[in-house]
């Protein structure tokens, strides 16, 4: 009997259920190519308007009717008025990124370390402050952060967006750190203690050569974070000089003649780096990806 | 997706229990030790007062007036920002949360493409802000843009200006635009999520004869519950104080009707040069946010989860 019941079962079912996984696929690859469109439109756009020529910006084709790299190349060689200061904007980013991503390494390495390794007591009121900060948005503490950075003498000053960087990076620093020392075993540090190691030694030789990755992936985020951030800087800059791009480029957003095919190339050329970033690091920087919702 | 967000989820999603262990010191700290201790808190907690804590205190202090807050109320301009603020973020956040939890379900399928079409599907995330924003900006042009043009091409409809015309469409294009730019980002996390899952309740639920909707219901989602509700409550917190949204796509407009608390601040702050108005605005979200904000902790202390 039950013989029977398997054969009929096996003789029977493959071709609906081949037929019903063929269905399926069918449906999985409409739904795909309708997500695909969905996602790439507005970077199609992006590509669009900055292959157009001058002329054709204003115009109703999907696709440029004459597709030139010249929009590229007047910004690279900063030939419009308003990207006159282009490279240096450009290096203004570099900075504000680089000098956010050191001091985020350094200060939340530090400060996990002590909370972590030297079992500082009462070290989770540092992390619960740290908590409170990764959980106020941005855009509230925007105003008064800024009527400090008057007191503080620190306006059209690059050093005050790469403080509140930092600050908006620490937190997340000292979260991935904490997590990820709980791997490192605490008996290397008690050895190196009792070979008569002082705790800076331990920090050096042992915590941050083992906690390589993790300084990638928090150096990973705090550079795109530093990158990316729009509100502070717009804020906090004003001058032609010491503006970054992204600054730049809103400013001619609003302006009656938006170059926008010009806009457009500067956008990705501002958007490639941290995108190639983003895809050489995907792997490490996901460590812990809910504290890492980008901020701002 | 890798190996980190994997772990990260699962985190998230199961109880652990080294939450405590660093919480409750043992002994304590000797002599230069103790010193050494101190000296390397010391940037973070420079950091921490001067730039979150004085921030803090000064913005309560330069929203303390009662004045500011009779002042908003009988703002028109004001009102309807609380309005579309609670409606981007209540259809918003949920929209983006309900599509990054069936988006994850179909990323968890094994064919060839799935994983090709994954790394294009987290572009929106990858790339900063503000060029996707403008981008969409100009896509939504009533006269020259893409979006109007393919209308045209393929059906032959006028769009309408998307932008420029109606409140309401305006606000939808900027809830949309919000759910394009952010659900990679949580469909990536939920999808860690799901990964997490032991195939072995699968199979288990296979053998009982559950199927499809079946499987989704009894172990799936009692098992990713959690880690929803957590993205979720995040989400919130993040999204009202969203700025780049409406900041680059309708700039307010049209006729400031859809501004959010976040952006209405900035232009009080900025563009009317009251900064006093600008802190209230933001300010008058906290009884929103700290209830938000209390129950995460509470979430986040009870699951022991490790962030």
């Amino acid at each position: 009997m039950s013989t029977v019941l398997t054969h009929r079962q096996t003789v029977r079912r493959p071709p609906r259920y081949r037929l019903r996984r063929n269905l399926r696929e069918t449906a999985a690859l409409a739904f795909a190519v309708v997500l695909l469109i969905w996602t790439l439109a507005p970077i199609y756009n992006m590509v669009m308007v900055s292959l157009d020529s001058k002329g054709d910006v204003f115009s109703n084709d999907i696709w440029p009717a004459h597709p030139s790299l010249d929009s590229f190349w007047i910004v690279l060689s900063e030939g419009y008025w308003y990207l006159e200061y282009f490279w240096h904007q450009f290096g203004n980013s570099i900075y504000i990124g680089a000098v956010t991503t050191f001091l985020t390494l350094l200060i939340g390495s530090l400060a996990s370390f002590s909370i972590g390794r030297l079992r500082l007591k009462n070290g989770w009121i540092v992390s619960n402050a740290a908590l409170l900060t990764y959980v106020i948005p941005a855009s509230f503490l925007a105003i008064p952060f800024y009527s400090i950075m008057l007191k503080y003498g620190l306006a059209n000053n690059l050093w005050s967006v790469i403080f509140a960087e930092v600050t908006f990076a620490t937190p997340y620093a000292i979260f991935i750190f904490h997590q990820y020392a709980v791997s490192i075993p605490m008996e290397l540090d008690e050895a190196a203690r009792i070979d008569g190691a002082s705790p800076i030694q331990i920090y050096l030789r042992i915590y941050l050569p083992l906690m390589a990755p993790a300084l990638v992936a928090v150096g990973t985020y705090a550079l795109l974070l530093a990158w990316n951030e729009y509100l502070y800087q717009f804020m906090l800059l004003s001058s032609k000089r010491s503006m970054t791009v992204p600054v730049a480029l809103a400013q001619f957003l609003n302006s009656d003649e938006a170059p926008w095919n010009y806009m457009m190339a500067t956008a990705i050329i501002y958007a490639i780096p941290p995108v190639a970033v983003y895809y050489a690091f995907r792997r490490r920087m996901t460590a812990g990806l809910t504290m890492g919702g980008v901020k701002g | 997706m890798s190996s980190t967000t994997f772990e990260a989820a699962r985190t998230l999603s199961a109880p652990s229990q080294s939450r405590r262990r660093w919480r409750v010191w043992p002994g304590g700290l000797k002599g230069s030790e103790f010193t050494w201790a101190i000296a390397f808190v010391v940037p973070y907690a420079a950091v921490f007062i001067a730039f979150v804590a004085y921030p803090i205190v000064y913005g309560l202090w330069m929203g303390h007036d009662p004045e500011l807050y009779s002042e908003l109320l009988s703002d028109p301009i004001y009102l309807g920002s609380v309005v579309n603020t609670v409606l981007f973020v209540g259809i918003g956040v949920n929209l983006k949360m309900f599509g990054a939890l069936l988006l994850s379900g179909f990323f968890m399928r094994r064919s060839w493409w799935t994983k090709g079409l994954l790394l294009i599907y987290v572009l929106p995330w990858a790339v900063p802000a503000l060029p996707t924003f403008i981008s969409i900006h100009w896509m939504l042009n009533g006269q020259w843009g893409l979006l109007n043009n393919v209308l045209w091409d393929l059906f032959g409809i006028d769009g309408p200006g998307w932008l420029d015309t109606s409140r309401w469409l305006a606000l939808g294009s900027v809830i949309v635009s919000h759910i394009w730019k952010w659900m990679p980002f949580w469909t990536v996390i939920l999808l860690a999520g799901r990964m997490a899952i032991p195939q072995e309740l699968y199979d288990a639920a296979d053998v009982d004869g559950a199927t499809g909707l079946n499987r989704f219901t009894y172990v799936t989602f009692p098992l990713l519950a959690n880690l929803y509700l957590i993205c979720t409550l995040l989400s919130t917190i993040f999204t009202l104080g969203e700025f780049n949204e409406v900041y680059f796509i309708t700039g307010g407009g049209p006729a400031l009707s859809t501004h959010v608390l976040a952006t209405l601040g900035i232009r009080d702050a900025f563009q009317v040069a009251r900064p006093d108005l600008g802190v209230a605005t933001v300010m008058s979200a906290l009884p929103l946010m700290i209830p938000l904000v209390i129950l995460l902790m509470r979430k986040l202390r009870t699951t022991d989860v490790q962030l």
